[in-house]
């Protein structure tokens, strides 16, 4: 505990010394238990005209929180993958199916997180992973389907997004997609709210700013579902902008709305190339 | 019993005779402070975790007051001396009345 608080006390003299109101993303490089390398910094995608380097909002954060989520036994959002591993193996419905019936184990979902949004060539549209899973409990296990930021689906989505950490992001934009990946871009760009903020007014020309006592990351989405000490659970990729919307004093789309499924497609291709982290450990 | 309620944790298979091992646990609890109120203006009740204890072979190792500003699913991580090989024995003491508890064998080498 001394030797911590030492730790913390030397930190704090640095930064002194520094005394920029630049203050990251910092050098830290993220493994996860040890064994799971995770890209938290890399060159940003071709589609993106005004940032160079893109990097995961692990790397705003301070020492103690990036260290929670190294391990899985500190990281709390781990609870919900419990959780939702047990849901996994339940059967639910009229069909008497779980989802293990026909995925096997959860493992067998690496991968999938990766590239979600994605095209649904059945349905026309691009579909989010939580569209996916209420798709299955409705149509496959005849099962209700679960609210879109419940703690259930949040979960579950964490489930499925932990077997794939280390993955690197690559969401589709073209072809079918990109449409819709055009309209996610509209609304990135689109300045909402009394505050007049576009997501870009913060994400793309202030990240590693402050913004009050917070710390301006890039806004990315590959360590979603994200476990916030702040609400101390899982939260959705639509609940959080629904938080950013609401705090530019807007009127909100609703969560699984198409207007925030095409800006999550949008907002994930700007991750392309970083590492899936869900459940990632924000403050 | 309070839901949602399960403790974890983690300790080494093995030690050295005498040595030093960390131990991490954790409780999903939600630790509520009886601070806070309802949206009806009432109070919510307090509920938490109040004592957590570890024992080795019947030994006290740390024995742990919570209090209500503590967060969300309380986390402890400390060391302990394994003089030989044995079980280490978690308790933890709910408001409501309810007590956790978790064993852990240990060997030496």
């Amino acid at each position: 505990m001394q030797q911590k608080s030492k730790m913390i006390g030397l930190f704090a003299a640095m930064s002194v010394v520094g005394g920029a109101a630049w203050a990251g993303p910092d050098e830290d490089q993220l493994t996860i238990n040890g064994e799971i390398a995770i890209v938290t910094e890399t060159a940003a995608p071709e589609h993106m005209a005004n940032v160079k380097t893109i990097y995961s909002g692990w790397r705003f954060r301070s020492d103690e929180t990036q260290a929670v989520q190294m391990d899985d036994f500190d990281n709390p959002g781990m609870l919900g993958v419990e959780n939702a591993l047990v849901d996994w193996e339940t059967a639910d419905g009229s069909e008497g199916k779980s989802c293990a019936s026909c995925h096997g184990a959860s493992e067998e979902m690496a991968g999938v997180r990766a590239v979600y949004p994605k095209w649904n060539e059945e349905k026309g549209m691009v579909t989010t992973l939580e569209m996916e899973v209420n798709n299955c409990r409705e149509t496959r296990m005849g099962a209700e389907k679960w609210k879109y930021t419940g703690s259930d689906m949040t979960d579950m989505v964490a489930l499925i997004s932990s077997v794939s950490r280390g993955m690197p992001v690559n969401v589709a934009i073209d072809g079918p997609a990109q449409s819709t990946w055009e309209q996610g871009k509209e609304l990135y760009y689109t300045r909402t709210g009394q505050l007049e903020l576009s997501c870009a007014n913060c994400h793309e020309d202030s990240y590693g700013m402050m913004i009050r006592a917070d710390h301006l990351s890039q806004g990315q989405i590959n360590g979603f579902p994200t476990y916030r000490l702040k609400n101390t659970k899982l939260n959705s990729v639509h609940a959080r902008f629904k938080g950013c919307v609401r705090d530019t004093r807007a009127e909100t789309f609703s969560p699984g709305s198409a207007e925030f499924i095409a800006l999550e497609l949008y907002v994930a291709s700007r991750g392309n190339g970083l590492s899936v982290e869900g459940p990632s450990v924000r403050n | 019993m309070a839901s949602g309620v399960k403790p974890r944790v983690k300790v080494p298979k093995s030690a050295s005779a005498g040595g030093t091992v960390t131990i991490k646990t954790l409780i999903s609890h939600k630790m509520e402070s009886g601070q806070r109120k309802d949206s009806d203006g009432n109070i919510i009740p307090r509920s938490i975790i109040n004592r957590f204890t570890a024992d080795f072979n019947g030994q006290n190792v740390i024995d742990v007051t919570l209090e209500p500003a503590i967060s969300t699913n309380p986390y402890f991580e400390f060391e302990a001396v394994v003089p030989e090989a044995g079980e280490f024995k978690f308790t933890w003491y709910d408001d409501d009345g309810d007590v956790y508890e978790t064993t852990k064998q240990i060997t030496v080498s």
